[in-house]
């Protein structure tokens, strides 16, 4: 599977990550040849098997709904960018 | 006295030959003289490690130590550290305090150990070579020209360069095993869910696993028994009794199975590597071990099956980077949209925006049942590759890796070629089984290593064939420097 500049740009945008013009190619080179790898998989009969999420096949356990963490919102905060009143600090979003 | 292991340590600890102050400081000296030029650790804590020996002096004098206490470690940048930076290897946490302590750093702190710093690593351990570090490479002690391996190649450079009594990695396709071989350390990956994720910044969480790394299996069997065990707070730990690892160690090899995979010993396998794998092999036939031939049919699929799922979820675990909560923001962003993008552009280095992107892709509408169910389905056929070899043999061995550390550089900008050295494995991840890397003799002055995998909770075994073997060759016990 090939990628081309459209389809580096595509996948930077959903990522979020901000790419340089003359990045671009070698990124579409890249990505292509790792794509070249996974594609490997792709001539493998895998109809039939299931899928294996957790190698030891366990399921999510449960706990009761109750609060057992304290409020650390200072301490979190502490290594925020941005904040002001307990709030964190974006650009302004609504005009 | 760094020549000493680290149960060799414990013993002068506790009989009082030596002060932990006293190592403290020897480490911290040996750190501060011979670090420069490795670059193995990116943050050193002199003050805290004082702190903590002095703690672990007064604990061994009032007989309250553990086997632990006292002794100097390094903790790959990874593991959360309170007050400590946790920097993951990468720009965007360059700045990041960890505000929490992990379940393994807070493991080790309990036992009494001391930590003398955080290592470097692949940032985000996303690497083999340990050449995506924001702090720079790190260089192999047994030559500084080469890599060290990754992603836990500070700690292994570290250890093997006697600057720390032991340290901890994480391994997600090889990341503890692959740099222990390359510089003649004894380094354990634990069956998945044996040791807590909490606090460790993820990578891969179905794949990711901390474990030790030492210069012996002795040393192993220490590290991993503080390590090990349910943690409530790690949503995939496993709930599975503790047993002691130390107490298998001695017993004899006879009647060991031990399998070779076909499909490890082929095209690709250096020849000094195979030639001293080989000697490793007689020396565990002559200590009683049966060897036969098992198959992995399905071994060649785990590298693309491996970098769907570890990018697939690496893509979702780092989306918690935005500039927003910690970490690092971007300069003046014009608008949200912008702060995200550049925050990111910024502070992520060119691997990690690759396996991203990738994983990006594998998930993306559409894709997903082309991508990750199939590698999903491929782990599976993996697994069952594992259980019908076990059904034969007790441990699997081969090389930890198909060619020797190569020059720093060499492969940086080929990341397939650098992705297909970690086939022998990879295979361990995917599966969740244990595997224990171990120094077999040198190729070209260079140090191989040996893999021995097992079944799942093997790691007594696995120790104790590791121990073994280390009884009748020296190979652990030389130095580079």
């Amino acid at each position: 599977m090939a990628l081309d500049r459209s389809d580096v740009e595509h996948l930077a945008h959903l990522a979020r990550i901000g790419l340089k013009e003359a990045e671009i190619p070698a990124y579409a080179d890249k990505l292509s040849s790792i794509m070249g790898l996974i594609d490997r998989m792709q001539a493998v009969d895998t109809s039939g098997v299931q899928p294996l999420a957790h190698p030891l096949e366990t399921t999510q356990r449960l706990r009761a709904d109750v609060v057992t963490e304290d409020n650390q919102r200072d301490a979190l905060q502490a290594i925020a960018p941005a904040t002001e009143q307990g709030l964190y600090l974006v650009p302004r979003v609504i005009e | 006295m760094h020549e000493k292991t680290l149960a060799e340590l414990s013993a002068a600890l506790h009989s009082k030959a030596i002060s932990s102050v006293e190592l403290t400081e020897h480490y911290l000296a040996r750190i501060q003289q011979l670090d420069g030029a490795i670059n193995s650790f990116i943050t050193v804590t002199p003050e805290l490690a004082l702190e903590q020996a002095r703690a672990a002096d007064a604990r061994l004098a009032d007989g309250s130590a553990s086997p632990l206490t006292g002794i100097p470690l390094a903790h790959k940048d990874l593991f959360c550290t309170r007050g400590v930076r946790t920097s993951c290897g990468s720009k965007m946490l360059d700045n990041f305090v960890a505000p929490y302590e992990s379940t393994v750093t807070q493991r080790f702190i309990d036992a009494g150990a001391v930590t003398l710093g955080k290592t470097n690593m692949d940032e985000f351990a996303m690497g083999s070579s340990n050449e995506s570090s924001f702090y720079g490479p790190v260089r192999n002690p047994w030559n500084q020209e080469l890599i060290p391996g990754g992603s836990s190649g500070g700690s292994a450079a570290a250890v093997a360069a006697r600057l720390c009594a032991a340290a901890t990695g994480t391994d997600t396709g090889g990341s503890i095993r692959q740099p222990s071989g390359f510089t003649g350390l004894t380094g354990l990956k634990p069956t998945y869910g044996r040791v807590s994720r909490w606090g460790m910044i993820a990578y891969a969480s179905s794949l990711d696993q901390a474990g030790p790394m030492a210069r012996t299996a002795e040393d192993c069997a220490l590290l991993l028994q503080a390590m090990a065990g349910f943690d409530e707070r790690d949503s995939t730990s496993v709930e599975h009794p503790v047993p002691d690892y130390s107490a298998e160690l001695n017993q004899p090899l006879q009647g060991l199975r031990v399998g070779l995979p076909k499909e490890y010993f082929g095209e690709g396998l250096d020849a000094g590597i195979a030639n001293t794998i080989d000697q490793a092999v007689k020396q565990l036939q002559a200590l009683g071990a049966e060897i036969r031939e098992v198959s992995l049919p399905n071994a060649e699929l785990a590298i693309p099956a491996y970098y769907v799922i570890a990018s697939a979820e690496a893509s979702s675990n780092l989306s918690r980077f935005d500039g927003v909560r910690y970490g690092y923001r971007c300069e003046n962003p014009t608008d949200l949209m912008d702060l995200y993008l550049r925050s990111r552009e910024e502070g992520f280095g060119a691997e990690v925006k690759r396996r991203i992107m990738v994983g990006t892709y594998a998930l993306s509408a559409g894709y997903y049942d082309a991508y990750y169910l199939q590698a999903q389905k491929i782990r599976r056929l993996i697994k069952n590759d594992f259980l019908a070899a076990f059904e034969q043999v007790d441990v699997i061995l081969s090389p930890t890796s198909p060619i020797p550390a190569f020059r720093i550089g060499e492969k940086i900008d080929d990341p397939v070629s650098l992705y297909l050295t970690d086939i022998y494995t990879i295979t361990a991840n995917l599966a969740g089984v244990p595997g224990v890397a171990l120094p077999a003799g040198f190729a070209d002055d260079l140090p191989v290593g040996m893999q021995l995998l097992g079944p799942y909770f093997s790691e007594p075994r696995l120790l104790n064939v590791a121990h073994q073997y280390q009884q009748a060759t020296d190979w652990h016990t030389r130095a580079p420097l």
